[in-house]
């Protein structure tokens, strides 16, 4: 049989350098079948063989604010920083912001999550949120919806139930806008929601607070952006009426500056 | 040829932004003693013919931009040998790995049994560290092709170099000079380094988004109504027009023949003689749009395949593809080869010279393009309830005019289920059928620019007969996340295409996604239908713009597994990959 076959693709080449010259293109011939074939594989075999792995996990860790915050009464250092790992689908998400004034944690949190994506912009994360610093540590429960709303804003909205019957929710979105391929401003607000007052921890019920920020980066590297920028922030509510009572003001505005890093 | 002089660039100077120019003549070959101890100490660049060939896979150390790196090459060369077949021998390569991992060689575009066709896992084990695979088979075509690694990311570091298949009766055209021209892109970083970078965050290369001034500017062209509408549109999409390719010159430099632009790779000639250069685009991620200032090109050939010549000024190559072209410069002076990315942050440059050492004039990179209504098939779907855009939305889009719209065969498009994932980004409403369009970049600017309905095979298809079947495949993906896909199935996900014995069928490729996609079967001829469904041209890898509805004929008379996938290294590497089994028995039940 593959002789024959051998010896008919000898007939056709032939044929074919003869009659090439007067002719057009050359005659296909079709290749001999494989003499070995590979064996079927499971995937994650197959992967190893073919040293290529549409499933293989990755990781980020984004350092998005390590800041200077100046006030009219005394300056702050504050972080916002998330990570994660994992494949297109699913993904282990470490989310972690905080203040530090006066040589010590005010007002912190780190939060763990299962990230999935649910629908072309949108991923939904589960998970857990600690705070500590200031007053007596909380737990809770956290779902959120994270994504691209049209019109390139990031978007994450977060319902948090804790222990006690408390229950909280925050809304972030963010944009950014190109001054250069370097040099980008990122407008972001920030809104936090309490079901119930939380007096130890100086929060009240419902709108507590609202932050705006401004911030101008300048990517060196890409991975790599010194900025400047300012925020503002207040209280509302009852969180207001703490604030005061503590002696503290309800709003202010800050400078801030410090690096947007990542890996 | 390829001498190393010592160079005093800078890769982080100003120069870095535009793309990374390179320090000189490429391949530094002193490197790597443990594995090279005999390497000639200049790389001038060899050829091997005959019938038995010896490759040997290993490291090399180069530096092409004032950075010393390690490059995955065969013989100490980058590119490879140049590799002389004659069409009818039976060949015999003997390829050793001197690699620390394990490597393949890929002939590309050569027909031949599915054990030899070097894909690992599909073909063969691979070629594990310190062994030798032979590899043997009958050369049964003729024309200019190339091979490559098809292991991990070998190519994007060095592992390419050309073929050039004598036909038994001799070439058609009666040449002086005869040339390869393998273009590719070299970078300084790790291939698994800029992979993951675009999962990270896919817009990384990208310097070309448009800013707060090009807001006002295009405010100031087409009025503030029009320009927020744009922007609007673009905005609900998510997508930006400024996406042309993953891997910019911001991580590239650009090569000919392994010679960097500043290299400057020189092809001699005299005047009035016919030079013939075989055009590879060898690199991993780009496409780049081709032109020799002062002499217009008569294309000849494709994908090793003669063509009916016909003559342009510009033509661009996709990842992968080949085209050979004649000409005849008629004065005694140089000629500039020149041949800048798609998205024209770089380009790679060559000159044709009369004596060595000459340089041309180096044009300027034509303005970045930007995607246009064309592009986007008159919209895509933006879904999620947005009921803004549309096709409706796009027709009235203004400051889409960057060119005139092709000709609108258009076609609706209907989706496969499994395209309904949030892997995939974008879903067209109606593609374009039309083969005459140049593509974004190339439209209506003041060159002969050629497309795939200038391209006529000669000798018409391979079987003439019709198709039994047709399968239709949609090239999706999601450009923020990164995933690459066909109908939304990454290769994890999806089962293998299954082929008849024998069969002929059309395969359709709708492409959903933004990218221009390089689309590449093994073992197979593609022999690309016309819009009215007479045979266009044969090919092993072609290029199906955004938009596009792109229709081909193939013979499956190649028994066993295949690869199939798109030639963007990152893509392939992202999922748009499928195994492909030709096995004989009665034809599947329709597919896709």
């Amino acid at each position: 049989m593959h002789v024959h076959r051998r010896i008919m693709a000898l007939a056709i080449a032939l044929l074919a350098a003869v009659s090439a010259r007067s002719q057009s293109a050359s005659q296909h011939v079709p290749p001999e079948p494989p003499a070995k074939t590979m064996p079927d594989m499971p995937y994650h075999e197959m992967v190893t063989v073919m040293e290529m792995d549409d499933t293989a996990p990755i990781g980020m860790v984004l350092l998005d604010r390590l800041e200077w915050r100046g006030a009219a009464g005394a300056s702050a250092g504050a972080w916002n920083a998330h990570a994660w790992y994992g494949g297109d689908y699913s993904k282990l998400w470490f989310k972690t912001e905080g203040e530090r004034a006066r040589g010590r944690t005010e007002d912190a949190r780190a939060e763990l999550a299962w990230d999935r994506i649910v629908a072309r912009w949108w991923s939904l994360q589960l998970g857990a949120r600690q705070d500590f610093g200031a007053g007596p540590p909380r737990s809770w429960a956290a779902m959120s919806v994270q994504g691209l709303a049209p019109q390139w804003f990031d978007i994450e909205a977060t319902l948090y139930v804790g222990d006690g019957g408390r229950t909280a929710a925050r809304l972030q979105a963010q944009c950014e806008l190109l001054f250069t391929q370097r040099l980008i401003l990122q407008p972001d607000l920030e809104a936090n929601l309490y079901g119930k007052a939380d007096p130890e921890r100086s929060l009240g019920p419902g709108l507590s607070d609202l932050e705006f920020g401004l911030r101008l980066r300048y990517e060196i590297w890409r991975e790599f952006a010194p900025y400047i920028g300012v925020s503002w922030r207040r209280a509302f509510g009852q969180t207001a009426e703490f604030k005061r009572t503590d002696g503290e003001g309800i709003g202010d505005a800050r400078v801030v500056a410090g690096v947007r890093a990542w890996f | 040829m390829n001498k190393y002089r010592p160079s005093p660039v800078d890769p982080f100077n100003a120069a870095r932004r535009r793309f990374v120019q390179g320090a000189s003549c490429g391949v530094l070959a002193l490197a790597a003693t443990r594995t090279f101890s005999q390497t000639p100490a200049t790389a001038e660049r060899q050829t091997l013919s005959g019938t038995q060939f010896d490759l040997e896979i290993g490291p090399l150390a180069v530096n092409f931009t004032g950075q010393r790196r390690l490059a995955s090459v065969v013989n100490a060369q980058l590119p490879a040998p140049l590799l002389r077949w004659r069409e009818g021998d039976t060949i015999t390569l003997r390829v050793t790995n001197r690699l620390p991992v394990p490597s393949s060689v890929h002939w590309h575009g050569i027909i031949l049994p599915a054990d030899m066709d070097g894909v690992p896992g599909l073909s063969f084990e691979g070629i594990a560290p310190g062994q030798t695979f032979t590899y043997r088979f009958q050369v049964n075509q003729a024309g200019t092709y190339w091979y490559h690694s098809h292991s991990r990311f070998q190519e994007q570091t060095g592992l390419y170099g050309p073929i050039v298949i004598e036909p038994r009766a001799g070439e058609r055209h009666r040449v002086d000079r005869d040339y390869t021209v393998l273009l590719s892109d070299w970078s300084d970083w790790n291939p698994e380094h800029l992979y993951a970078t675009l999962k990270r965050q896919s817009d990384y290369f990208n310097f070309g988004k448009r800013t707060v001034g090009d807001f006002f500017k295009d405010v100031r062209q087409m009025g503030l109504r029009s320009t927020l509408a744009e922007r609007r549109s673009w905005g609900q999409m998510r997508m930006t027009d400024a996406d042309l390719a993953d891997v910019s010159g911001y991580a590239y430099t650009y090569l000919m023949n392994g010679a960097t632009p500043t290299g400057n790779w020189t092809g001699l000639f005299r005047r009035a003689e016919k030079v013939r250069l075989r055009f590879i685009n060898g690199s991993s991620m780009s496409i780049f749009d081709v032109r020799i200032p002062g002499l217009r090109m008569t294309v000849v050939a494709t994908d090793g395949q003669d063509v009916e010549p016909v003559i342009v000024d510009e033509f661009r190559i996709g990842t992968a593809e080949v085209y050979d072209v004649m000409v005849e410069p008629a004065e005694e002076r140089p000629y500039t080869i020149f041949a800048q990315s798609l998205d024209r942050s770089g380009y790679a440059r060559g000159t044709l010279a009369p004596h060595p050492g000459l340089q041309g004039q180096i044009p300027a990179l034509d303005p970045r393009p930007l995607l246009t209504m064309a592009d986007m098939g008159m919209g895509h779907d933006m879904s999620e309830g947005s009921a803004v855009v549309g096709i409706e939305g796009m027709r009235d889009m203004p400051g889409m005019q960057h060119g005139a719209m092709p000709d609108v065969t258009a076609a609706t498009v209907t989706h496969a289920p499994s395209e309904q994932t949030p892997g995939v980004d974008a879903q067209l409403l109606q593609a374009r059928n039309s083969l005459s369009d140049p593509g974004v970049g190339l439209r209506d600017n003041g060159r002969r620019v050629l497309t795939y309905a200038d391209l006529h095979t000669l000798g018409g298809p391979i079987d003439p007969r019709p198709p039994q079947r047709q399968i239709e495949l949609h090239l999706t993906g999601h450009m923020k996340r990164f995933m690459w896909s066909f109908d939304g199935k990454k290769f994890s996900e999806a089962e293998s295409l299954r082929f008849a014995h024998g069969e002929r069928l059309r395969i359709i490729l709708v492409n959903d996604s933004m990218m221009l996609h390089p689309i590449h079967l093994h073992g197979m001829w593609s022999e690309i239908e016309s819009p009215d469904g007479a045979f266009q041209v044969r090919k092993h890898t072609f290029l199906v713009q955004p938009a596009q509805r792109l229709s081909y004929l193939i013979t499956a008379d190649a028994l066993g597994r295949w690869a199939y996938h798109c030639h963007l290294l990152f893509h392939m590497e992202a999922g748009m990959f499928r195994e492909v089994i030709v096995a004989s028995g009665p034809v599947p039940a329709r597919e896709g």
